[in-house]
């Protein structure tokens, strides 16, 4: 114990700088000048208030990650069951005490912030999960016991987060736990086997959805069965995507989005304005910027030493991957409309604190690479 | 120790099971390139397509109406700038008090006010309330002036139709107005252009030529938002004024008609008998077409409707009469094509003539004597012509009169109320009324009484027919892309004959002249029934025929009692009719004059046709140097 916190404490403030990831860094960076650009393209060419708020985020959150990164990714590890016990009374406070805004409850107002509980919990499953990963003897994964648990850690927020209601986000938390699950060893029988009972069950658990979540799959299937109504939107994104072309038509000179057939141009649909203006080439370019990031958080998951680190850069990694996954399926007509933002270049403040969180600790996670946790 | 070694058991496990998500990862994000590469690659020509669907919309102007010049080019029908109010609501800051600037400023009426708000909800708060459809210039100034205190208000100018000789040309050309839901679906042309505000012919020329006049919308493209709002103007797109067209009347004489029939309802037509222009087309009274344009008053309508000598009707062509003694020259003529009589022929009028017990009358009570064909034409003797008809058969006639256009449409397509009019016969009573001809009916027939009625224009192109020496000609009221010379046009006409037999309407071209020298003695020899309004100039000089056509049988006593024009009530006087062609020595131009209950022909009629001749033959000169326009082919 001693000598790990000695080497912990041996590492200087210029040494961590040093040990920091500067591809990651420079990538998020990077993707953070874009997110502004793009969001000063909302703005119609001007600096207006979701450029100003977006920008004021980024100044704020940028910074934190800077300062988690600097902190010992052992504190992480402490603290987070108490974290996600934290966001689960979030959670709570919020079904009871929440702001309504268009028929769901999901939000608290911090009066400089409003907070949506259910996007930290997206990171602080990952590291309970993680943690109890890391801690659990590897014969002990399978055991009844252990699945119980974990399943019940996944479910609690997924519930709170299904009765808001927000099914896109609850979709997000139950697979960024399953995750975790499927690194920490559960077997892969245990999967299919579940696999196959949600698909059987499924026209069961249809049944059980609001209409409006009904008609969101029913128009995913056929946009055009009510083009000005529940199909507009992804008739209208998909109509910016292919009009964009090859190159795109410049830089705030998309139609679509400017002429405002486009909807949730801030959040949801962001990257079908960025698309539109920029084409095939810049979207490629964004996704590989992404990619750039997610390899280079199973980069660092991979040369760390401890478990907790590599089974939350792993889990991490993997649900910025589903969230961008989700997020383009949505908007390129692949899935249902669900709401889900696009990690960094959406607007809204809690997406980018929790990923940006998350950022910080997997580079607390490469500071530390060589320290084991115990 | 130990939670290092299971430490590495561990790692391995999550390693082996990343390794594996990422190669499903790999996969996903393939599919998702894909899918943006069929979006943006493949169909991207598909997509920018429906986004230029979605941002651009196209406003389509009213369009401008061709010009209707006369044959002398001057504009008949034309286009004048108006000037117009409009309020674009999304501009305004106080509506209510905007509008009571407005009513102030422009005499709004409190129902107009009603209407304007009633609009402002309807439509959509970018698109424009035309408050004033046209607004004097004084008013539009006043408008400007005060333009500081009219936020939200907009002084267009625009184009209307415009009719410079105002009732002149009315029951020609007719009129523009605001199209009404059917007009606007039955006709693909107006379908296509309409646009509000825009205004297609009602009547007349202006309706039969409407895809010629109406011309091709101005195209604005704009550039709109998701709601429908105007962004920016990407276009504008000009349009074609519709075709000009030109006629072959002349102002002059249209307005001398006009003059002549003041006051009186009528109709007088003239043509020219080699080329078949209408050079005059008028129907008396008329009324300003100028009225029709924004909406026409109530009070004025009913003014017009009410009118008892009937401004609506165009009497030209579609008012229907008894030739009277006009038939006269056709039933000579077809008597001497079937050798029933030749111009020694004699018959002596007593006044009056018995047929099987009824008593046929001659207009003079104390009878002609002994009469040639001649002086029976010359004196309009009754008796003579009952006796030729009744020699000739109404069958016989019939055909005759048939070939110089009575009984038939003369300008066809062109006016929708045109009227074809109707020459009886024998199968023609049978079909219709299904009764036996009665040969009394034959010689009322003979003086153009009876079952028989004509169309001024028809009794017009019957006299040129017979002016030209017994020619066909077709009467048209559009100038063609080449008009032909005079020389020309009667070289085309005997080249005709040998084409088509039935150019010529005669066996025997001396009968012809027969008749007119008869009519020529009618008017210029003493005794003729028009001779007081004869020209002895040869320039000017002209043969016609008097006609004074009976509205309701005349009853013994009234023949007793003789009375004066005056004194018979207005419906039940006479028509005054009279057909003449001239200069006699060098014929050029047919007429035909009616006037309603006006009494006799030689009284009523006869004197007009003096007066139109000094005008007509003195444009004559003016008329052959016309030269050919740039013109279109309609």
């Amino acid at each position: 114990m001693i000598q790990r916190d000695r080497l912990n404490s041996d590492l200087s403030f210029i040494q961590k700088v040093k040990e920091l990831d500067y591809v990651l860094l420079i990538s998020i960076l990077i993707l953070s000048f874009v997110s502004l650009t793009v969001m000063y393209s909302t703005d119609g060419g001007e600096i207006l208030y979701h450029t100003k708020s977006h920008f004021s985020k980024l100044a704020i959150f940028f910074p934190l990650m800077i300062i988690i990164a600097f902190f010992n990714i052992k504190y992480w590890h402490t603290f987070a069951y108490l974290f996600y016990l934290i966001i689960i009374l979030l959670l709570v406070w919020v079904s009871f005490f929440g702001i309504k805004s268009s028929g769901s409850q999901r939000w608290m107002d911090l009066y400089f912030f409003v907070l949506q509980p259910s996007e930290l919990m997206k990171i602080s499953l990952i590291l309970c999960l993680a943690k109890y990963y890391h801690r659990i003897k590897i014969e002990n994964v399978n055991s009844f016991m252990a699945i119980i648990f974990v399943l019940t850690i996944i479910l609690i927020p997924t519930i709170f987060v299904v009765s808001q209601p927000d099914l896109g986000t609850s979709v997000l938390i139950a697979l960024s736990g399953l995750i975790v699950l499927w690194l920490g060893g559960v077997r892969v029988k245990y999967f299919i086997f579940s696999l196959i009972t949600f698909l059987i069950s499924l026209p069961f658990i249809i049944s059980f959805l609001k209409p409006y979540q009904k008609l969101r799959i029913l128009t995913f299937l056929d946009p055009d069965r009510d083009p000005l109504g529940a199909g507009y939107q992804i008739i209208q994104s998909k109509i910016a995507i292919g009009s964009g072309g090859l190159d795109g038509k410049g830089f705030l000179k998309g139609t679509q989005s400017y002429l405002d057939f486009l909807p949730e141009k801030h959040t949801d649909f962001i990257f079908t304005l960025f698309s539109e203006e920029f084409g095939f080439i810049g979207s490629i370019g964004l996704l590989i910027l992404y990619v750039i990031i997610i390899i280079r958080i199973i980069h660092i998951g991979s040369i760390s030493r401890s478990n907790f680190s590599k089974l939350f850069c792993f889990g991490f990694a993997f649900s910025i991957f589903i969230y961008i996954v989700v997020n383009l399926s949505m908007v390129l007509g692949l899935l249902p409309i669900v709401g889900s933002p696009l990690p960094i270049m959406s607007y809204g403040g809690s997406s980018m604190l929790a990923t940006m969180i998350g950022f910080g600790i997997v580079l607390s996670a490469k500071v530390n690479h060589k320290q084991t946790i115990a | 120790m130990i939670n290092e070694n299971s430490g590495i058991r561990k790692s391995d496990v999550i390693n082996r099971r990343m390794f594996i998500i990422s190669a499903a990862k790999i996969v996903i994000l393939v599919g998702i390139v894909a899918r943006l590469f069929s979006l943006q690659i493949n169909e991207n020509k598909k997509y920018l397509t429906l986004s230029d669907k979605n941002r651009i919309r196209e406003w389509k102007l009213p369009p401008t109406r061709g010009n209707i010049v006369d044959y002398f080019g001057n504009i008949i029908a034309g286009n004048l700038k108006v000037y117009q109010l409009h309020i674009i609501p999304e501009q305004v800051e106080n509506f209510n008090y905007l509008l009571l600037r407005l009513k102030t400023l422009l005499n709004l009426s409190e129902k107009k006010i009603q209407k304007i708000i009633k609009l402002k909800n309807k439509l959509k708060p970018w698109d424009s309330i035309i408050v004033s459809e046209n607004l004097s210039w004084s008013q539009f100034l006043k408008v400007n002036n005060f333009l500081y205190d009219l936020v939200g208000v907009k002084p267009v100018m625009t184009i209307s139709r415009n009719y410079p000789f105002s009732d002149v040309y009315t029951h020609v050309l007719g009129y523009v107005s605001q199209p009404n839901q059917e007009e606007i679906i039955e006709n693909e042309i107006v379908k296509e252009r309409f646009v509000p505000g825009m205004k297609i012919g009602k009547l007349g020329l202006e309706k039969t030529l409407e895809k010629y006049l109406i011309g091709t919308n101005a195209i604005q493209r704009y550039e709109v938002n998701a709601y429908g709002k105007r962004i920016n103007q990407l276009e504008y797109q000009k349009g074609l004024q519709g075709s000009k067209i030109r006629l072959t009347l002349d102002t002059e004489v249209q307005k001398l008609s006009a003059k002549l029939l003041d006051n009186k309802a009528g109709s007088i037509s003239v043509m020219d008998i080699f080329t078949g222009d209408i050079i005059a087309m008028y129907s008396s009274p008329s009324y300003d077409p100028n009225l029709f344009l924004f909406g026409i008053s109530h009070d004025e309508w009913e003014l017009i409707r009410n009118n008892p000598l009937k401004p609506l009707i165009n009497k030209t062509l579609s008012g229907l009469y008894s030739p009277g003694s006009t038939i006269k020259p056709i039933v000579a003529l077809s008597a001497l094509e079937n050798n029933i009589i030749n111009p020694n022929f004699k018959v002596k009028c007593t006044g009056k003539t018995e047929l099987y017990g009824q008593t046929f009358h001659c207009w003079k009570e104390k009878g002609h004597g002994f009469v040639s064909l001649r002086n029976a034409m010359k004196q309009s003797c009754d008796t003579y012509f009952y006796e030729v008809a009744r020699l000739l058969g109404v069958d016989r006639l019939n055909i005759t009169a048939k070939k110089f256009g009575l009984g038939k449409k003369v300008l066809g397509d062109y006016f929708d109320n045109e009227k074809q009019g109707l020459f009886p016969n024998t199968s023609w009573k049978r079909n219709n009324l299904e009764r036996g001809w009665v040969l009394g009916e034959t010689l009322i027939t003979g003086i153009g009484q009876g079952y028989t009625q004509t169309t001024p224009l028809q009794l017009c192109l019957m006299t040129a027919q017979i002016a030209n020496g017994g020619y066909k000609i077709k009467p048209k009221i559009i100038v063609n892309n080449n008009p032909l010379t005079i020389e020309e046009a009667k070289k085309a006409m005997e080249l005709q004959l040998f084409k088509s037999p039935n150019a010529k309407l005669f066996n025997d071209q001396k009968n012809i002249k027969i008749v007119q020298e008869a009519m020529f003695s009618s008017t210029n020899e003493k005794y003729g029934t028009s001779y007081s309004s004869r020209i002895d100039d040869p320039k000017y000089q002209f043969a016609g025929k008097t006609g004074t056509a009976q509205v309701k049988r005349i009853s013994k006593r009234e023949r007793e009692l003789d009375l004066k024009l005056e004194e018979i009530p207005y419906n039940d006087r006479d028509h005054a009719l009279y057909v003449a062609y001239g200069p006699y020595k060098k014929p050029r131009y047919a007429l035909s004059i009616i006037v309603e209950h006006g009494g006799s022909g030689s009284k009523a009629a006869a004197p007009m046709a003096k007066e139109l001749f000094k005008l007509i033959i003195d444009r004559n000169e003016m008329r052959n140097k016309q030269s050919n326009f740039e013109e279109v082919d309609v």
